[in-house]
């Protein structure tokens, strides 16, 4: 099966500096390279499942990425299961209207917030415009072109839970924590 | 698989790892737990820091490793030479041309960049463990915010001694949230926990990761009436004269001489070769700093 990457090893590490780097920097956008799931997905994507994925993490594939050819792949190159409820996945992977509602994703719990879920959302495109993103990681402000501002807010209310997201394009990606504070444009002024 | 593992973990154990350190970077000053892994050397020399040094590594790195400052120590030679030889990446003494540095109890003096990851080796994570010995009830504690406990002790000290005597491990509160340890650093080094870098913490033995994204707000507890104060030796470095760098006391000769040098060595080496001379810098040990590991 082919799209993984021909040196795990070395590719991961570098997968996962820029996912590090994304995540560390809310709204900065990071190349990588290296991967290639089937099915329309993204290289970025493809190398955030690889770098990520492995059988202690379900992965629930939004109506939008749902295909055998991809469960397939999934399944080969990381071991992670795939299932049928958002409630069960520690990734999700999808366009973001496919992801919605971000409700039935797991949030974690008061004493262990870091057992909630990833979002990698497949974008069009990636631009450091658009909503204003701020809190830890940002000097000042950041942007970014998130694909709305409310649920991400939303997200914010529930800190120190909520769902942390990266976005996916090409062979781009960036991200977005659960602590960033979104502002639409028109608020800021 | 191949038999061979950039910087000596597996992949599934980096994976975990890096997973770990996602989240601690979502929840800036909350410590995930990991499954620590058996590393070749003994807890106290840094595991968790290791591990956290080998899942955020890449080939193209230069690795810095200080141990209280010092580059040459017997536990930052070791963990050098470590990486060097399972990850292969080049090393370096000097701190603005690390991309990341692996720290046992101090911040280095020069600033940090954007670019550049701090990884810090801690022994206890938990900063309300000498309150409360119970995991269940720390846990709760920093679920419900009560951080009462630590304003209590830290207002014995108060009473006690008329001011703060904690020097050490001083515990701050990240973005208004969660009170953290930022391992036994000295409290002057506190105002650096706010930085352009990233900041990783790993505690092998306690099997805790937890992270400062950069530019993250970091406050010290402290009172209104009394404020608190990143105090240092009041001297300046006896060999390159800096006074403003974290000092340590160097006994010097049998009759009990004794001087200030940075504990930051390359700090203290760079202001020399830039002509920068303290009050003993012709007599002085060409080497400040060094006692000879036991
Ligand atoms: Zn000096």
């Amino acid at each position: 099966m082919t799209g993984g990457f021909a040196d795990p090893s070395i590719q991961s590490a570098w997968g996962f500096r820029a996912a590090m780097m994304a995540m560390a920097r809310p709204g900065d956008i990071l190349k990588v390279s290296g991967a290639q799931a089937p099915a329309g997905v993204s290289v970025a994507a493809s190398v955030l499942l690889l770098v990520l994925c492995d059988p202690e993490t379900p992965v629930w594939l939004a109506p939008s990425h749902h295909s055998v050819a991809l469960g397939r792949w999934i399944a080969f190159h990381t071991g992670a299961p795939v299932v049928d409820r958002r409630g069960d996945a520690v990734f999700a992977l999808g366009a973001w209207d496919s992801l919605l509602p971000l409700t039935d994703f797991r949030i974690g719990t008061a004493e262990y917030p870091d057992r909630s879920a990833t979002l990698i959302v497949e974008m069009e495109t990636l631009r450091g415009q658009g909503a204003v993103l701020t809190g830890p990681g940002i000097s000042e402000a950041a942007g970014l072109n998130l694909p709305e501002v409310a649920a991400f807010r939303a997200n914010r209310a529930l800190f120190p839970l909520g769902c942390d997201f990266f976005f996916t394009s090409r062979d781009r990606l960036a991200a977005l924590p659960r602590s960033t504070v979104v502002t639409a444009p028109a608020e800021v002024i | 698989m191949s038999d061979y593992n950039f910087a000596y973990l597996d992949e599934q154990t980096k994976r975990m790892i890096r997973r770990a350190i996602l989240k601690a970077l979502a929840v800036p000053g909350y410590q995930v737990p990991f499954a620590s892994r058996e590393m070749p050397m003994p807890y106290g020399w840094g595991t968790g820091g290791v591990q956290v040094s080998a899942a955020c590594l890449v080939p193209e790195d230069r690795l810095k490793v200080i141990d209280q400052g010092a580059d040459d120590t017997t536990n930052a030679v070791s963990i050098r030479r470590f990486f060097e030889r399972t990850a292969g990446v080049a090393t370096t003494g000097r701190t603005r041309d690390a991309t990341l540095i692996q720290t046992r109890h101090r911040i280095p003096e020069e600033p940090l960049t954007r670019d550049q990851i701090l990884v810090y080796q801690v022994p206890i994570p938990e900063p309300l463990r000498f309150l409360e010995p119970r995991e269940t009830e720390t846990r709760k504690m920093h679920s419900l915010e009560e951080y009462g406990l630590v304003h209590v002790k830290l207002y014995e000290d108060i009473a006690r001694h008329g001011q703060i005597a904690t020097s050490y491990a001083y515990p701050v509160k990240v973005e208004g949230r969660y009170v953290m340890d930022p391992s036994p650093i000295p409290k002057f080094d506190n105002p650096k926990l706010e930085s352009a870098a990233v900041q990783l913490f790993g505690a092998g033995r306690e099997q805790r990761i937890y992270a400062l994204p950069p530019h993250c707000k970091v406050v010290s507890l402290d009172f209104e009436d009394h404020p608190f104060v990143p105090s240092k030796a009041d001297h300046a470095c006896d060999l390159c004269g800096s006074d403003t760098s974290y000092l340590d006391e160097v006994i010097v000769d049998d009759a009990g001489g004794r001087m200030f040098v940075c504990s930051d060595t390359d700090y203290c080496e760079g202001r020399r070769e830039a002509g920068h001379l303290g009050r003993l810098a012709a007599s002085g040990p060409s080497a400040p700093g060094q006692e000879d590991a036991a």
